[in-house]
């Protein structure tokens, strides 16, 4: 399958990736081609399968639902590009 | 030194323990060697001198009943250490500096054993050559331009080149088995749940294991028997009875049933690689072994589910790196604009590549086309091999369908690039255990894998059918250390 300029700069849209006309160019070229890959599995017909969702054949164990660290604010802020030591700052959102 | 740094770490650890070596001398000799290899670019952060002052830490009070006592460890920089900073790979994730440590590097420190570094790896573990690495390429100490493989290329690289005594890496295709099998050493993958995932930076949720590293099977056991711990921190780690991999290790593999699936005769493959394949066939027959012939018939549709899978759940996973709580922020007129430019600044091609598969595949009106369709043959694949685990105990294959190749040989097509994770992929998608180890060389004298197998849960079969198989190779990395001056 062919993937189009178009669609790329749907998918890029959607990725929140920001993608010029020459880098968009080569992404479609080479999602064509995984694409191309891809659509192997066309060949089975899985009708009947049940989808695999976890290979772990038990299920999730339950846990109450506690707070086990705390005040680790500090913690949390230590890493942001921007902040004022007790928000993210992010780029004005409302007017 | 380095009669310190061509040891096991089974020798090294005993030395310690018998107080002829101290954990500062052994700290120190990989240093020093680690020093001398910047041109392998194995480190993407070092952590030395903290090392030096652990190991005199270690040295003044030493606890000798521990697994790792005092042995020096760098490892792949996936995972969370407190306060090192842990970059995966990647731009995006340049100056973060975790406030917590990943369970699987926890269990290895309260063994005794002491951070040397972070090691080189594909962008959060993207890649097959250790090429999309934000830090620039690995060179494989086997030979100059060669790569190591990847994703954990720098962790096989800094083992292989005896910058460490063993590593740890995470394996979400193959990218433990691969480069162990490139760089000549052995490398585990472990059951799916086996080793917790709490504090690895996240690639494919369902597919990523955490896993060992060594230069021996012994010291692969060892090690994963440190690693492998149930852990409340992550869901789905399950609480399993864990062998004690290392004290049960036997040669004894008589009378096992050994499985050959004849779909992993690919088109193309080198005749050395069918001819190691046969070598590995009489081993384990001169061991007692029984072989059998099995049929995994969806083999050829692994990769294609992989790459609708893989990407779809990356694309959730990578959603967090947004330019707000952690990491990188590229300046934009307004939100949007800041996180589309952090992203496409931060994120290298081919993260953004799988980014964008993984958004399509689950977009309005593809999801059944495409990721529903390969969960269903996921499950088809699980399924072969359930039903060959009826026949056999375990099954032989080769690791990869190359050896290891040359730095930008396969760099501009991506699909060749996958190709490389053709029998490895497999294991990932039914959550299996499986093992690479170093079975021979090809013309050109580079290492050739072999790669077992197991039933989920079995890793000592794996470790054992290893263990036996190692004795009958001999193997002998040829290592002629080019890049020290």
């Amino acid at each position: 399958m062919s993937i189009d300029l178009k669609t790329i700069k749907h998918i890029s849209k959607l990725s929140r990736i920001s993608v010029d006309e020459q880098k968009a160019e080569k992404l479609a070229e080479d999602l064509s081609s995984i694409f191309e890959f891809i659509e192997k599995l066309n060949q089975l017909n899985t009708d009947k399968v049940e989808p695999l969702t976890s290979v772990a054949e038990t299920s999730l164990k339950f846990r109450s639902d506690e707070v086990k660290s705390k005040n680790i604010r500090e913690q949390i802020i230590k890493n942001s590009p921007e902040d004022n030591k007790d928000f993210f700052v992010v780029p004005k959102v409302v007017e | 030194m380095s009669e310190i740094t061509n040891q096991s770490l089974t020798s090294l650890a005993q030395n310690i323990k018998d107080k002829k070596l101290s954990s500062e001398e052994v700290t120190k000799a990989f240093i020093e060697r680690s020093e001398k290899s910047k041109e392998l670019n194995t480190y993407i952060s070092e952590d030395f001198s903290n090392a030096i002052d652990k190991a005199k830490k270690f040295d003044q009070n030493p606890n000798l009943n521990l697994k790792l006592p005092g042995i020096p460890i760098a490892v792949k920089d996936l995972f969370c250490t407190q306060n090192v900073r842990t970059t995966a790979g990647s731009k995006i994730l340049e100056n973060f500096i975790p406030t917590y440590e990943s369970t699987v590097t926890q269990n290895i420190w309260d063994e005794g054993a002491i951070l040397l570094g972070k090691l080189n790896c594909d962008e959060f573990a993207m890649g097959s050559s250790n090429e999309t690495s934000f830090y620039g390429n690995v060179q494989n100490p086997i030979d100059k331009g060669l790569v190591p493989g990847g994703s954990s290329g720098g962790s096989a690289a800094a083992l292989s080149g005896k910058l460490t005594p063993i590593t740890i890496g995470t394996d979400t295709g193959g990218s433990i088995r691969q480069p162990a099998s490139f760089t000549g050493t052995v490398g585990l993958k472990p059951t799916y749940g086996s080793c917790s995932r709490y504090g690895i930076v996240a690639f494919a949720s369902s597919l990523d294991q955490a896993g060992p590293m060594a230069q021996n099977v012994k010291d692969c056991a060892l090690l994963q028997e440190v690693i492998s711990t149930y852990d409340k921190k992550d869901s789905t780690s399950i609480d399993f009875k864990r062998n004690e991999y290392s004290k049960e290790l036997t040669k004894d593999i008589k009378g096992k049933k050994i499985g050959i699936p004849k779909e992993y005769r690919v088109d193309g493959m080198p005749k050395e690689i069918e001819e190691l394949w046969q070598k590995g066939i009489q081993y384990v027959k001169d061991c007692g072994a029984e072989i059998i012939d099995i049929s995994l018939p969806n083999t050829s549709y692994a990769l294609p589910t992989y790459y609708i899978v893989a990407p779809a759940e990356a694309s959730s996973n990578l959603a967090r790196y947004d330019g707000v709580k952690y990491g990188f922020r590229a300046k934009g007129e307004n939100l949007i604009d800041m996180y589309e430019k952090t992203r496409s600044e931060g994120f290298g091609a081919e993260v953004q590549r799988r980014i964008m598969i993984g958004t399509y595949v689950l977009s309005s009106g593809y999801y059944d086309a495409y990721y529903l369709k390969a969960q269903k043959v996921r499950k088809l694949i699980k399924n072969d091999f359930d039903e060959a685990y009826k026949k056999v105990d375990a099954i032989l294959t080769p690791s990869t369908p190359s050896s290891a190749f040359k730095i930008g040989e396969k760099k501009d097509d991506p699909v060749s690039m996958y190709l490389n994770d053709i029998f490895t992929v497999p294991v990932n998608l039914a959550g299996l255990p499986a093992i690479s180890i170093p079975a021979g060389h090809d013309a050109s004298g580079y290492p050739l894998g072999l790669q077992i197998i197991g039933k989920a849960f079995k890793e000592q079969e794996i470790l054992n059918i290893a263990y036996a198989m190692e004795d009958k190779i001999n193997f002998k990395n040829n290592i002629t250390d080019w890049w020290i001056k």
